[in-house]
């Protein structure tokens, strides 16, 4: 009972990855790509040396926060939340139909593959890609973020939707059909009393969701209260740009907190 | 018989809501209703340009066909900038939100205080979009790269701490008994009863992140902070719509590859 003997029985954390050489291999990979990375990035080293005055300068003029203009402020957020309520209507009933040739026991397969790909397109864009292209074809302001909006709310809205409908209780839809209802018949009496929380619940969600957005589409030129952040910021309003985002802050978060209760009371 | 027959059949009729269940139902969608419309009458919008804008977006997809791939060296070269400007913004994320989220969980917050401020920095972290961030760090870094990671890191920190933080408060409390039993320290509390508990989170949660990352640094370009984004401003301003389109397709493909990547990686750690 040497001391030699107790450290060779000492238990050991056995390790994440239990090959050795794929273990260090992945680290010493992570390693050099990280380097191979950060040295292939145009950093403008000069530029970003002047940073820290000039955040010291940007904070300054932050602080504090300038309400001056609330007017402004209140004009951009009533427009932006019109911009949410506007895209979720019209997303919520665009996605109806797209949902249902998405859904793979509803649609026969050329039409589930077109109403998958709608769903795919309208989702594989970032908001903001969307809202620049609108921007261009239809011009600055609420009608492009409305437009961006309910493509974004569509793939959003469909996709869900359509896997709900996959997951209905087929049963109702025999009884239904049992007593010689047609197609829309049984659409109307067999399937849409069971999506119709999920949609409802979608459409709260989507709402909330939406708020956020317009916040962001706002800046590349789609209206709302984004449009009147990017205003401040591009005038040096520091002040009145801090203002903007704490009032987008505070709504997000009462948006937030008021569509997870009426959610929970839903479902 | 006779007077069961006589009652009026109008009050033995069936409803599936009760007449107080049925005004709640009626006045929300009233309420409902009422805001549509105030919303569409008040906008300010020219609703002619409304219903034209299927034509305005048929004009400008015709202009963009067919896509124009003769630049497609710089395209693949702001593809693989975007592809390193999310990785690496997660890689600083994940490291900088695990002690965050280690004090914004109740459970292994050292005070009351540490568990304000975690809860504040995910709170103002996940609030501020990545595109405000990336004004922000534009503002101060000047455009450029260094300005769409900072975006990205700060914007993911607020993401991965609070599901990591929300994790680590659904732990199973009997592992860290038991080693706090044996005299462990508290780093040796956190590796062998906490880390192991919280380790699949915290690969799904970072999978999940890279994936939105990637998507969210397509965008960092059109605000000046790096990426394909530039690119695509660049033409979209001289209008050249045929290498618009084609970097949208670039852009769909990255997103693609990503999404399998990510689906792969999930299946091989999880």
């Amino acid at each position: 009972m040497s001391a030699g003997g107790t450290a060779a029985r000492r238990w050991r954390k056995p390790p994440l990855i239990r090959n050795p050489f794929l273990r260090y291999g992945i680290f010493l990979a992570a390693a050099v790509y990280v380097y191979w990375a950060l040295s292939t990035l145009p950093f403008d080293w000069e530029r970003i040396q002047e940073g820290l005055p000039r955040a010291a300068r940007i904070f300054q003029g932050a602080f504090p926060p300038s309400f001056e203009r609330s007017n402004l402020l209140i004009k951009g957020f009533v427009e932006s939340v019109q911009i949410a309520i506007i895209a979720t209507i019209f997303g919520l009933i665009i996605s109806v139909p797209v949902a249902f040739m998405a859904a793979r026991n509803l649609a026969p397969m050329p039409v589930y593959l077109l109403g998958r790909a709608i769903v795919i397109v309208a989702r594989s864009f970032h908001p903001v890609i969307v809202a620049i292209l609108f921007v261009k074809a239809v011009g600055f302001g609420p009608l492009a973020g409305i437009l961006t909006l309910t493509v974004y709310s569509l793939g959003f809205v469909a996709k869900l939707l359509a896997e709900r409908i996959e997951e209905i209780d087929w049963g109702q839809v025999e009884a239904v059909r049992a007593t010689g209802a047609g197609y829309f018949t049984t659409l109307l009496y067999a399937v849409f009393p069971q999506i119709m929380p999920r949609q409802i619940g979608l459409g709260i969600y989507q709402l909330d969701s939406n708020l956020r957005a317009s916040a962001v589409v706002g800046i590349v030129g789609a209206g709302g209260i984004g449009a009147t952040l990017m205003n401040a910021f591009g005038r040096y309003d520091y002040d009145f740009a801090l203002a903007i985002t704490m009032v987008i802050i505070a709504v997000i978060l009462v948006s937030e907190a008021v569509s997870g209760r009426i959610r929970k009371k839903i479902w | 018989m006779v007077s069961r027959a006589a009652a009026p059949p109008a009050h033995r009729e069936w409803h599936r809501y009760t007449p107080g269940q049925r005004l709640i139902r009626f006045l929300s969608y009233l309420l409902v209703v009422a805001v549509a419309v105030w919303a569409i009458g008040d906008v300010d919008i020219i609703w002619p340009w409304f219903f034209d804008a299927p034509n305005a977006m048929a004009d400008l997809f015709g202009r963009m066909v067919p896509p124009d791939f003769s630049r497609m060296d710089a395209i693949v070269a702001a593809l693989l900038q975007t592809l390193n400007i999310a990785t690496i913004a997660t890689v600083f994320a994940v490291l900088l939100s695990l002690p965050v989220a280690y004090i914004a969980a109740q459970n292994t917050t050292p005070n009351r205080a540490c568990l304000w401020l975690g809860r504040f920095i995910l709170v103002s972290s996940r609030s501020v979009n990545t595109l405000i961030w990336a004004l922000l760090f534009v503002a101060i870094f000047g455009p450029g790269v260094l300005a769409g990671i900072l975006a990205i890191t700060f914007r993911s920190i607020g993401f991965l701490g609070k599901l990591i933080g929300e994790a680590i408060e659904e732990i199973d409390r009997k592992p860290v008994e038991a080693i706090e039993a044996t005299g462990a320290s508290r780093g040796k509390v956190i590796l062998y009863a906490i880390v192991p508990q919280v380790v699949p989170t915290f690969f799904a949660v970072s999978i999940l992140r890279w994936d939105i990352n990637l998507r969210e640094s397509t965008v960092l370009g059109l605000v000046g902070a790096g990426g394909i984004g530039l690119l695509l401003q660049g033409a979209i301003d001289t209008f050249q719509w045929q290498t618009v389109a084609a970097i949208l397709l670039a852009i769909i493909a990255l997103v693609l590859v990503g999404e399998a990547v990510s689906g792969w990686l999930r299946r091989k750690v999880i």
